[in-house]
């Protein structure tokens, strides 16, 4: 039978691509499938992961002790690397044959590749890069009373039987929250931000009881159009902005020297006993640090435990991305910066003043400990 | 040879934002600018034109004001340009503006050493969507995230970004490439030739009557009503709480800072 997006009622079950790299599972997989595991208790249905590569059988149990019931596995040699032609062609027949409800990606560089181009094949909308999903209409209603400034009027009028899935996202460089519904095909598809969603704990009984599919696609070489001639991991240290415990960030402030600022900000996480340096959009736009530095809607979502913001006056598409740190060290010339009104503690003053006498003071704290 | 460049009109974010009172975005009373990511992608494309000769064919859709980018674009050395504009198209999500654009593209024509050029996303949504989906409507290969772009007759090699390292891809055109701001780009001005030659070239603009008959427009899948997503809820946080500022900018107040740290067991 053809397939037909539009025919609603013929899917079920959540899906969530489990992307592998080189043999390595993404740590955003487990993070996504710990959050699906909720959606599917929610829904009532089967959570299922989606495994493509070439022997990678050997990674699909592990998804289980994370709350997978099933992990399909399709294995091929086309898969080993990744091409948006053949992971799209697995996806998409599998998809279609099988016919989830719901398919989850994590918002990696090839999730967000690869999610548009299956969505347009499946006649199905696609959320891009979401924060927080839902499926059942009280814990939604629940989320929505902690997480916004609704008016209590505004739940009366909730349908409260909808089972869409609630795709919620930052718009607008974070000032606005707005959440996402695909009413009228399916699968429900959404990117979801690497680091934000919580990895469960893992239970090697669930993944000793989690049943694995193989499933076989058919990719010939008219499906593939483009040549992968090298996969090159990067050589220098790599900037891992959302594992970290300590983030000093740069912005503007820092204009008038540059490499002085940034080494600043380099010696205040050391002060902090290790951390990694970020910067605000105008940072990388300038070329003043590399895009993998980048915090904001535009670059990385952090959550450390110290955020340090120097020289960062604070625009909502910087806020929503490190709004959420456990705490915010603001330090600014300027007294009316925005990035004062989500400080816990503020400075105002000139950060190549500032910083310094933090790093001592710090440091001088540290050894009375 | 020709490069169709995407180009999306947004809001400047990064200056003043100015909010209405029911919390939406006050677009009218804001700087618009030529999204980053396209400016570049832009770029690239001028830069394959200064090697090839190419023609550069910047493209957008949006409401009737975005000709002003346009006429930028085409004054920085675009040799024509399209805008995609009508009441229908109106409120379109992702899949639905792709398979607009992907119409506008096929109806003006996509040869066999062609290629289409977005930017990899656009600052006021931040989807990175339009790009892969109008891929995929008009069955092309993509490489997205390309950092580095060489074309070599039919054939274009493209460094293509991963968060720990990248990629070297080699494609057949036709294809669609989308291309990424950052370090060391810079997109070039507008010259004072390319200022007056810019209300000289030629600029075309298809709306809903133009494009109607193509086969991706359909109307239960295009504009506000068609579009697969819709917006179920739209909120604002709660602003948090404004915290301590402590008082001066000296040794004292950093000794401060350093206590509380201590106490917060942070340090």
């Amino acid at each position: 039978m053809a397939f037909n997006s539009s025919d609603i009622g013929a899917f079920e079950n959540i899906w969530v691509f489990c992307e592998q790299r080189n043999g390595v599972m993404m740590n955003t997989s487990y993070e996504l499938v710990s959050e699906a595991r909720k959606l599917a208790d929610e829904r009532g249905s089967k959570l299922v992961g989606l495994l493509l590569g070439h022997n990678v059988e050997g990674l699909a149990k592990d998804l289980g002790g994370y709350g997978a019931d099933e992990v399909i596995v399709i294995d091929d040699p086309a898969l080993e690397i990744y091409t948006t032609d053949a992971y799209t062609k697995a996806i998409c027949d599998c998809a279609m044959d099988l016919k989830p409800e719901v398919i989850l990606l994590g918002a990696s560089n090839i999730g967000r590749d690869l999610g548009p181009r299956c969505a347009a094949r499946l006649t199905t909308g696609l959320t891009a890069d979401c924060t927080h999903l839902d499926i059942d209409m009280n814990v939604y209603t629940d989320f929505l009373k902690k997480a916004s400034t609704l008016p209590e009027a505004r739940y009366e009028k909730f349908p409260m039987d909808d089972v869409n899935l609630k795709m919620t996202r930052p718009a607008f460089g974070g000032h606005l929250m707005a959440t996402i519904i695909c009413p009228r095909f399916r699968p429900c598809m959404s990117t979801v931000r690497p680091g934000v969603m919580k990895k469960a704990p893992f239970d090697q009984a669930k993944a000793d009881a989690c049943v694995i599919t193989p499933y076989a696609v058919s990719i010939t070489e008219a499906d593939l159009k483009t040549t992968v001639l090298d996969v090159v991991k990067a050589t220098k240290k790599i900037v891992d902005l959302i594992g970290a415990d300590v983030i000093v960030s740069v912005g503007r402030g820092i204009s008038k020297d540059i490499e002085g600022g940034i080494k600043l900000a380099e010696e205040l996480t050391e002060a902090f006993g290790g951390g990694v340096v970020g910067g605000s959009r105008v940072t990388v736009d300038s070329g003043w640090l590399s895009p993998d530095h980048q915090v904001g809607q535009t670059g990385k979502t952090v959550h450390p435990k110290v955020y340090v913001a120097l020289g960062i006056s604070g625009s909502i598409q910087h806020k929503a991305g490190m709004q959420d740190s456990e705490l915010i060290i603001a330090v600014n010339k300027d007294p009316d910066a925005p990035i004062f009104e989500i400080a816990d503690i503020g400075i105002c003053g000139d950060l190549f003043k500032v910083a310094p006498l933090m790093i001592q003071s710090l440091n001088e704290a540290r050894a009375s400990k | 040879m020709r490069i169709y460049v995407c180009v999306k009109q947004v809001p400047d974010t990064s200056g003043v934002v100015a909010v209405n009172e029911d919390g939406t975005l006050n677009r009218a009373s804001m700087q618009t600018i030529i999204n980053p990511d396209d400016l570049i992608a832009m770029e690239q494309a001028l830069m394959i034109k200064d090697a090839t000769d190419c023609q550069v064919t910047a493209i957008t859709m949006g409401p009737p004001p975005a000709e002003g980018m346009l006429r930028e674009l085409l004054a920085m050395g675009a040799d024509d340009a399209i805008l995609v504009s009508a009441r229908e198209f109106g409120g379109s999500d992702t899949f639905a503006t792709s398979q607009i654009l992907g119409a506008a593209i096929d109806y003006t024509g996509l040869g066999e050493d062609d290629m289409i050029f977005c930017g990899r996303q656009a600052i006021d949504g931040d989807t990175a969507q339009v790009g892969p989906q109008i891929a995929e409507k008009l069955r092309l290969p993509q490489i997205s995230y390309a950092d580095e772009i060489v074309k070599e007759g039919n054939e274009v090699t493209v460094k293509r970004i991963l968060e720990d390292g990248y990629m070297m891809i080699k494609q057949q055109t036709p294809c669609l490439v989308t291309c990424m701001a950052g370090q060391d780009k810079k997109a070039r001005m507008m010259s004072l030739s390319g200022i007056n030659a810019a209300y000289k070239k030629p600029y075309t603009v298809l709306d809903f009557e133009a494009l109607k008959e193509h086969p991706f427009i359909e109307l239960d899948k295009i504009g506000l009503k068609g579009s697969p997503t819709n917006i179920f809820v739209s909120f604002t946080p709660p602003l948090k709480g404004i915290g301590q500022m402590l008082e001066g900018a000296d040794k004292k107040t950093t000794d401060t800072l350093a206590n509380i740290l201590l106490e917060k067991h942070v340090i």
